[in-house]
């Protein structure tokens, strides 16, 4: 490593001290594990500043924080699957004895064999570290993606397909609390109110021409001219607006993210604001 | 002094956007981190100043909050905490309101979680947020966690059959069987409402496909923004509200706040947060004009030469 990448070392180190101290300190009059939340608070600062210092340029504190939180989150994830879901699900159901050892509640029940087969699965899954075993555990990574392939291919035609198809077959001229009643009663009750006629009736209409034109951009058996062509070029217009609409709100939720983490600094860490 | 410090800032960032502009113009580079250091400020400013908005609640989010609202007293309702630490400050804002508000309306709430991190912060919110402002509330009888189970959509295609299958206790090891807000629900067709907040996956999606629509379930969702567009087709016909990000929550609390007086000095994170995201947003756009009419100039020099 570089002189200077040990120079920048020791003075983060510096900083992280002072600041481990002065939390410590700060936080003294109303906290009996003060060094314990001290330390945190400093090292979730760290942390925080340690991804944003991607943003200037790569770094051995990003790697840090980047390495430490892939490790963290599979630990977690692992750890808590194990208590919720062998411990609290599976052990009830096997043993009282072990259930008496973990500290759970036993389920009495007849013998079913079939609490066996997740267990039998989970090892197979865990041949995966071994060097010559590892085909092993194609087989429950089989049975995963089949048990969800089925699962899903159900669920998805009945909620995306079926349901989504029949909610753009919306009434034209209204319909449900909107019901059309002549044009005299839809001028002489106007209302430019969201809740209103008019606002409904113009959200049926996008429907509908949205999906048409948007359907006709995705249809190249026909050369996209003439009344087609049109028709196409409002199908684009509505898929780039739809982009539009995902971008403006990913920007917003990244926004978020960011206030979210800056609010920390200024409250938890530096004591900014209250 | 709040308004002092925002004037200040106001014409630190336009000043410097002014300042870019011109050197745009001059088809001299930006430096791409001069651009997050603007989006730092135009974030940080409103936390250290802050101010907020008056909001007015939509259609799609009112959708939730007047089912909430209307559902009779001592109704079931299952709010799922699908989100980690990294989606928190987006969507727990919205996860406290419609907890709130539940409890106040004096509903029983079976809290859940499809994700690991989703019970850490489900039991960090109910300790710190939600439960403070309830203490008459029991665990058990007003409200119930039954924390995390690892499955995905499967543990939703057990439950809308059977609950004690997927989840024989709650997260205090107490069997369901002796809790008293799950008398009478053996599966999740036996909730009145479903409230699904998340934006991943498992998420808001999934609880439609394999709860709402097969169970025939009421459900609202709230949601991460970057997913929301996603989302909004499910409504009116599939889900019956929908929070999308940051504006979502902001307006419920907002709706909260006008409709029950015990909440006018709560917290609302969701409000606050309006400040920071109109200022960063105005400069986002500022952005992107100035980068379109620095194309255009550029285009026309190069078709003229």
């Amino acid at each position: 490593m570089k002189r200077t990448t040990y120079i920048m070392m020791a003075v983060v180190f510096g900083l992280f001290v002072l600041s481990w101290i002065y939390k410590g300190i700060s936080l003294q009059s109303n906290n009996d594990h003060y060094i314990l939340d001290g330390f945190l608070v400093t090292f979730s600062a760290f942390l925080t500043l340690a991804v944003l210092s991607f943003l200037y340029t790569d770094n051995p504190f990003y790697k840090f924080a980047e390495h430490l939180f892939v490790g963290v989150s599979a630990a977690f994830w692992m750890c808590l699957g194990f208590w919720t879901t062998i411990v609290q699900n599976l052990i009830p159901r096997l043993s009282e004895g072990v259930s008496g050892f973990f500290k759970v509640p036993y389920l009495p029940g007849p013998y079913n064999f079939f609490f066996f087969i997740p267990v039998i699965l989970g090892i197979m899954l865990l041949m995966r570290l071994s060097p010559k075993g590892g085909w092993i555990s194609r087989w429950p990574l089989a049975w995963i993606i089949g048990t969800t392939a089925g699962l899903n291919f159900i669920r998805y035609l009945r909620s995306d397909f079926i349901k989504q198809i029949s909610s753009t077959f919306v009434p034209l001229l209204g319909g449900g609390q909107h019901e059309w009643q002549g044009i005299g009663h839809f001028f002489s009750n106007f209302d430019l109110s969201a809740s209103g006629q008019f606002v409904a009736l113009v959200a049926n209409w996008v429907i509908f021409l949205g999906v048409f034109c948007g359907l006709v951009y995705f249809f190249f058996s026909k050369e996209h001219t003439g009344t087609f062509g049109r028709a196409s070029r409002v199908g684009i217009w509505i898929l780039m607006i739809t982009f539009g609409a995902s971008f403006g709100y990913t920007v917003m939720g990244r926004i978020s993210l960011l206030v979210g983490r800056i609010t920390f600094l200024f409250r938890d860490w530096l004591g900014l604001v209250s | 002094m709040a308004d002092l410090g925002i004037i200040v800032s106001l014409v630190i960032i336009f000043g410097g956007l002014v300042a870019l502009f011109v050197r745009s113009i001059q088809a001299r580079e930006v430096d791409r981190r001069i651009i997050f250091l603007f989006i730092f400020i135009a974030v940080a400013a409103p936390i250290l100043f802050p101010f907020t908005f008056s909001e007015t609640a939509t259609e799609v989010v009112k959708g939730v909050f007047d089912k909430i609202e209307s559902l009779p007293e001592g109704s079931k309702v299952l709010i799922s905490f699908d989100f980690d630490p990294a989606m928190a400050p987006e969507v727990q804002p919205m996860a406290n309101a419609i907890s709130r508000h539940s409890l106040e309306k004096g509903h029983k709430i079976i809290f859940m979680s499809l994700w690991a991190t989703g019970q850490a912060l489900l039991t960090h919110s109910l300790a710190n947020y939600i439960l403070p402002g309830f203490p008459e509330k029991q665990d058990g009888i007003d409200y119930v966690n039954i924390g995390y189970k690892a499955g995905n959509e499967g543990v939703l295609n057990v439950i809308i059959t059977d609950f004690r299958k997927m989840f024989p206790t709650d997260v205090n090891s107490v069997l369901l069987d002796s809790i008293e807000v799950f008398n009478g629900v053996n599966s999740a067709k036996d909730v009145d409402l479903v409230i699904a907040i998340g934006g991943g996956k498992p998420g808001p999606k999934e609880w439609v496909l394999f709860i709402g629509d097969p169970g025939n379930i009421p459900i609202g969702f709230g949601v991460a923004a970057v997913v929301a567009p996603q989302l909004y087709p499910y409504y009116p016909a599939q889900v019956i509200g929908i929070l999308g990000g940051v504006k979502g929550a902001a307006e419920y609390e907002s709706e909260l706040q006008k409709t029950h007086p015990r909440f006018r000095d709560m917290d609302t994170p969701g409000l606050r947060m309006m400040g920071p995201q109109t200022l960063a947003h105005v400069v986002i756009l500022s952005f992107i004009v100035i980068g379109n009419v620095v194309f255009f100039r550029s285009r026309r020099r190069e078709k003229k030469a």
